[in-house]
């Protein structure tokens, strides 16, 4: 039921309008940020107000949306979006991927892979992959326009000079269609491989840095990394203990007070259709 | 022969006050031309115009570029101007901490140049970093440790490394011993004419000390209230100075 105190999906026409017309603008310049000016949601930064605000934008009154943090649909902070849309926009919801025709994340990419006519909208809060290095806005907006990215091997080079491997394994940087150095959010780096030539549309949004990106369907997406030090998606090398898949991201649980382990996908969605359809990993009751 | 950098009638004026004013010469390729005079005098302003950290407000710096030949820097696009000061051409600061990134490895400070012109193996650019803290004579097992816990002496070291590890065909220094201790900047200066000499560097150097002009320069411009006022071979201009600021200049430091 629609609350009709709100406009649709709480945003006022010409916010949304305001919105979209950064999005197409992120769609046009694939992985270019896109200054816009963010609305105060009621929620708190760090809450995905960036997100929640491109939802907003993007959102019809047939749309089904799905809403997921590290890839649960169960959490606080998933339930509070997806009922903030439901009382807002009164749109369906549901936590099944392909039902889904847009889908609100933070911290992951669906296993499912997705579609054409979806919309994957990302929570981001930094949406400067340069920043980790230059902290000057003026220098990285100039890096960026000049494709001045030596730094971002930079940061590459301490990690492996420190650690051995490249050890970055969240928000793991990219460059988009040969061109923009893009941060894709804090999803692990086990997701990169996802976001390139993906037929559904990615947009993100980071709320409190005023920042909307976008990658079209079928973008050209490279993990940066050296010859001889190249990019691997990884993950924990175990099958899932519930549905017994192998190859989704897990999550590791600590099950007993004795230190036992388990790992489970952490795509909820994904770990429960595999098991109603018969899979079994070994720890499934 | 062409000049490898020639500038004609650069001025510089920061509100009514005047920076430079009407500066002119050629530098030719394994030159080194130092630039003297006291503080306020202009020659900050003058190595930013042609480092292009400073729009002049007339004049041309004209580089001999690699591709294209001579080529007005100052009315090149941002963009080809940024890949000549990471590639041909190198500038170090007086202050290391603005030459440096303070929070990067030494190696990766070296290896930054090398990454932003295209680098892609570790094991090559980590060769390379090392190699270059060898030759400014910082020991290879700091090549993981930042510049932080270096001294005032080695992070100059380090800064210049960072600058030369890409072969520049032009080095821009702005009191580049000032700031040390007096026998800190002796060892500075050797190392210095050392990679003058083995490495065929033309420079341009900005100082107020004409120990470092006497050690490191072919040639000197003496300015005054940001213009030139007497310029030279360095032995002539120091034993025999012609203009009366010059005589005062050099009369002064002998007697330190
Ligand atoms: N950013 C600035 N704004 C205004 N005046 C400046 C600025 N930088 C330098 N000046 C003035 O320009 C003149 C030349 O300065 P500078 O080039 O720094 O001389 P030097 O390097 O020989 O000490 C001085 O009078 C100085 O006060
Ligand atoms: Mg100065
Ligand atoms: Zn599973």
């Amino acid at each position: 039921m629609t609350e009709r105190a709100y406009n649709f999906a709480y945003l006022d026409e010409q916010t949304k309008r305001m919105i979209r017309r950064a999005i197409l603008k992120g769609l046009a310049i694939p992985g270019y940020q896109v200054p816009f000016a963010s609305r105060e949601m009621p929620m708190p930064y760090g809450w995905g107000t960036g997100g929640v605000q491109v939802s907003a934008a993007v959102l019809t009154p047939d749309d089904t949306l799905k809403v997921i943090d590290q890839g649960a649909d169960d959490t606080t902070n998933a339930v509070s979006i997806r009922s903030f849309f439901q009382r807002t926009a009164g749109v369906a919801t549901t936590t099944a991927t392909r039902d889904a025709t847009v889908i609100q994340t933070r911290h992951r990419i669906p296993e499912e892979p997705l579609r054409e006519g979806q919309i994957l909208v990302y929570q981001v809060p930094i949406p400067e992959p340069l920043r980790f290095l230059e902290p000057r806005e003026s220098e990285t907006r100039k890096m960026h326009s000049l494709e001045d990215y030596g730094l971002m091997h930079v940061k590459l080079y301490e990690d492996i000079a420190r650690h051995g491997h490249i050890a970055t394994s969240y928000a793991y940087p990219v460059k988009v269609e040969g061109r923009y150095v893009m941060d894709p959010s804090p999803i692990p780096k086990f997701d990169n491989p996802k976001l390139g030539n993906m037929a559904a549309i990615q947009l993100f949004g980071a709320g409190r840095e005023q920042r909307i990106y976008a990658l079209p369907p079928y973008t050209q997406v490279v993990s940066l990394d050296f010859d001889d030090h190249p990019f691997e998606p990884s993950k924990a090398d175990h099958p899932c203990g519930m549905c017994g898949g192998t190859d989704s991201y897990l999550d590791e649980l600590i099950v007993d007070d004795a230190g036992g382990r388990m790992f489970v996908c952490s795509d909820t969605d994904y770990c429960e259709g595999r098991q109603a359809a018969g899979h079994k990993g070994k720890d499934a009751a | 022969m062409t000049p490898l950098l020639s500038v004609q009638g650069v001025t510089k004026h920061y509100g009514p006050h005047i920076g430079c004013a009407d500066v002119s010469f050629d530098l030719y390729p394994g030159e080194v031309m130092g630039i003297v005079g006291e503080s306020g005098s202009g020659k900050s302003t003058l190595l930013n115009c042609m480092a292009g950290h400073l729009v002049p407000d007339s004049g041309q710096v004209v580089f001999d570029t690699r591709g294209h030949g001579p080529r007005d820097t100052v009315t090149m696009s941002e963009p080809e101007r940024r890949m000549l000061a990471r590639t041909d051409w190198a500038f170090v600061h007086q202050h290391a901490r603005d030459g440096l990134r303070m929070g990067v490895s030494a190696g990766g400070n070296v290896g930054e140049r090398l990454m932003a012109v295209g680098a892609r193996n570790y094991a090559d650019i980590r060769a390379k970093a090392t190699d270059w803290l060898g030759r400014v004579e910082i020991d290879a097992a700091r090549v993981d440790d930042r510049p932080t816990t270096f001294s005032g002496g080695m992070q100059q070291r380090l800064q210049i490394a960072r600058n030369l590890v890409t072969g520049p065909r032009l080095v821009f220094m702005d009191e580049p011993t000032g700031g040390l201790d007096v026998s800190v900047q002796a060892r500075l200066l050797d190392l210095l004419r050392g990679l003058v000499r083995d490495m065929g560097l033309s420079a341009i150097i900005v100082t107020h000390d004409l120990a470092v002009v006497r050690l490191l320069a072919d040639r000197l411009m003496v300015m005054k209230s940001g213009r030139v006022v007497e310029a030279g071979l360095t032995d002539q201009v120091l034993d025999d100075p012609q203009h009366a600021y010059s005589q005062l200049l050099v009369s002064s430091v002998l007697q330190v």
